[in-house]
């Protein structure tokens, strides 16, 4: 169709094109390493490397602990005495009935305050989608703004509701309910109340975003069709709200398993949580290895469900 | 009626929610007016505490800090974590990014203890080997906070990106512009309100670090959540309590001005698709 010499000109054309393209292609990838190279090296070396910082001292002698550095020299010195050394602590947690105890005691203070979130949460978000345009953005800030306010004083509003001079108490007795003072600061009950307080719009947020993108025409659907309310709740909304669900339990599940505050300034002594003992073992105790071993083990419980959050997060973005 | 019965519910609950994410934290305020030490128990008006929070030396002391670290902070990470964000949506498959997309996600949900105690024996075994850093305190904080911040910044950007479509960045391509020109003409002013949020989220998300910071940090060197926790871990304290209403007030103020901000944007861009639509 075209005379030879076009034709000529043409992959003339092609081939300085091309060549252009490649360097392009080089100067970007310069440039994409470059961009690249900055936050994964950041990360590399404050987020990764201290983990495995934290594994080699957890598997190091706690008798050598007194002078804090030693563990990890003598630990690359003498290799062969690691094996001895990694059972040592591992051990040591798994028979002191403390810290199989306080374990146990986490996981199930987390999951119970992730079902009560749960119930606060979900009529929330639900109540929040299905308002009209102008309510629905003054609750979603409504909720939004405790976020920016400091967590430490929100927890501390607590002390003074639920103290035995506190304005619950005050408020009970003057009424004449009760006479003497409740207990309610510095027992599991506290602890509950400063969890559920604190974390609740971390439910509330993924289960509204969740809620957001879904066809609610299909509980009309459902209800043409004779379901009962109950029904369709359970058989269209739930399922449909599931990924919400998880997201926002996960939210609160993971960082609720590892809470310190909560239960040091609700809970008093009372409330053992192994974000607590981490801590004291760490600063109070200064046993380094045995707090390195706390937080590997607590790691361990919470990689599955870190792991499925991360899952679903990657899911969601790559979903817009 | 089914209907009636389920909105009478949801707006019930509605209402309770609020109620408790909100009363706590009147109460809070109410009480930083109150004449009496102990308090719970009204005492009479009385603005003294504010008084007492603003002699001390050392509130000043830790309100400087952690206004340094917060900005130094969301400075650094909004940086760090717009580029791990260009580089998660815009560089498709390349080697390690499964580890880089979990280092990312990690820090939003790992317990801080964790990362605490895992940032202090790194900064403890570098002093070891580099003799860095001499000392612990601005530098070591600054350092934990960005690590954890900029995971937050990479994940709003991610998400702006993902929605944003890429013609704009490749019209330009088309015409000419080199890679660098396009990231620097196109897409970083289209990312613009995205990095912003995400410092403001940053500096916020350090002023509130307790657990890190205290892991981190030296002798002397006392940010606000720090000094907040050694005083009411002994009991409450009404000039904790007129440090709180200050805290709340400034937040408030901030968050209605955002709110006014988009309001009206939002007000100039719908009179805009108006004008272009009569037009």
């Amino acid at each position: 169709m075209s005379t030879p010499a076009e034709a000529l000109t043409e992959s003339e054309t092609s081939l300085k094109d091309r060549l252009l393209h490649r360097l392009m292609r080089l100067a970007q990838d310069r440039w994409r390493t470059l961009i690249l190279m900055v936050p994964f090296g950041w990360l590399l070396l404050f987020f990764l490397a201290p983990f495995f910082i934290v594994l080699k001292i957890s598997l190091a002698e706690t008798v050598i602990a007194s002078p804090p550095f030693t563990p990890m020299i003598d630990w690359v010195d003498e290799g062969i005495m690691h094996i001895r050394v990694v059972v040592d602590n591992f051990a040591y947690l798994w028979e002191d009935d403390l810290y199989v105890k306080t374990y146990l005691n986490s996981l199930k203070i987390s999951s119970i305050s992730t079902i009560l979130c749960l119930l606060v949460g979900y009529p929330m978000a639900y109540a929040i989608v299905r308002a009209n345009h102008t309510t629905k953005h003054v609750l979603l800030m409504l909720v939004i703004l405790p976020f920016w306010t400091s967590f430490l004083l929100r927890v501390y509003a607590w002390m003074g509701l639920l103290a035995d001079q506190g304005t619950i108490n005050n408020l009970l007795i003057a009424i004449g309910i009760i006479d003497e003072p409740l207990r309610m600061l510095y027992t599991p009950f506290a602890v509950y109340v400063g969890i559920v307080y604190t974390y609740v719009p971390f439910m509330i947020l993924p289960l509204y975003a969740n809620m957001e993108k879904l066809d609610w025409t299909l509980l009309e659907a459902a209800a043409d069709l004779g379901a009962r309310p109950m029904v369709t709740f359970f058989t269209v909304t739930l399922p449909m709200t599931m990924p919400g669900i998880i997201a926002g339990s996960l939210l609160v599940f993971i960082p609720a398993t590892g809470e310190y505050v909560i239960p040091d300034l609700l809970g008093g002594g009372n409330v053992l949580m192994i974000g607590r003992i981490l801590y004291n073992e760490f600063n109070a105790n200064i046993d380094w290895p045995v707090a390195s071993a706390v937080a590997i083990a607590l790691l361990l419980v919470l990689v599955l469900p870190m792991m499925l959050y991360q899952h679903i997060q990657a899911k969601q973005v790559e979903g817009e | 009626m089914n209907n009636a019965k389920r909105s009478y519910f949801l707006i019930t609950t509605t209402c309770f929610g609020i109620a408790f994410l909100y009363v706590p934290m009147i109460l809070l305020v109410f009480y930083s007016f109150n004449k009496s030490r102990i308090v719970p128990v009204w005492g009479g008006f009385s603005t003294k505490w504010y008084g007492v929070l603003f002699e001390s030396e050392e509130v000043w002391e830790a309100v400087g800090l952690s206004l340094k670290v917060a900005t130094v902070n969301a400075t650094f990470a909004m940086l760090l974590g717009t580029l791990a964000g260009l580089a998660l949506v815009r560089f498709g498959r390349f080697k390690g990014r499964t580890l880089f997309t979990g280092m990312i996600t990690a820090p939003l949900v790992m317990p801080e203890v964790i990362t605490g105690l895992s940032l202090l024996l790194l900064f403890i075994t570098l002093k070891e080997f580099i003799g860095w850093p001499d000392s612990r305190g601005f530098t070591t904080i600054t350092i934990a906070h960005i690590t954890f911040s900029m995971a937050y910044v990479a994940v709003i950007i991610q998400s702006r990106l993902a929605g944003m479509a890429q013609d704009l960045e490749e019209a330009a391509m088309d015409l000419g512009a080199k890679p660098f020109r396009v990231l620097t003409d196109i897409t970083l002013p289209l990312l613009a309100p995205g990095m912003l949020a995400g410092w403001l989220l940053a500096f916020t998300l350090s002023l509130d670090d307790l657990i890190i910071a205290s892991f981190v940090t030296g002798p002397g060197a006392v940010t606000l959540p720090i000094l907040i926790y050694s005083r009411i871990r002994l009991g409450l304290r009404p000039d904790i309590n007129a440090l709180a209403t200050i805290i709340i007030l400034a937040v408030a103020i901030g968050v209605l001005i955002a709110a006014w901000i988009m309001f009206r944007q939002q007000k100039q861009r719908e009179l805009e698709l108006k004008m272009s639509e009569e037009a």
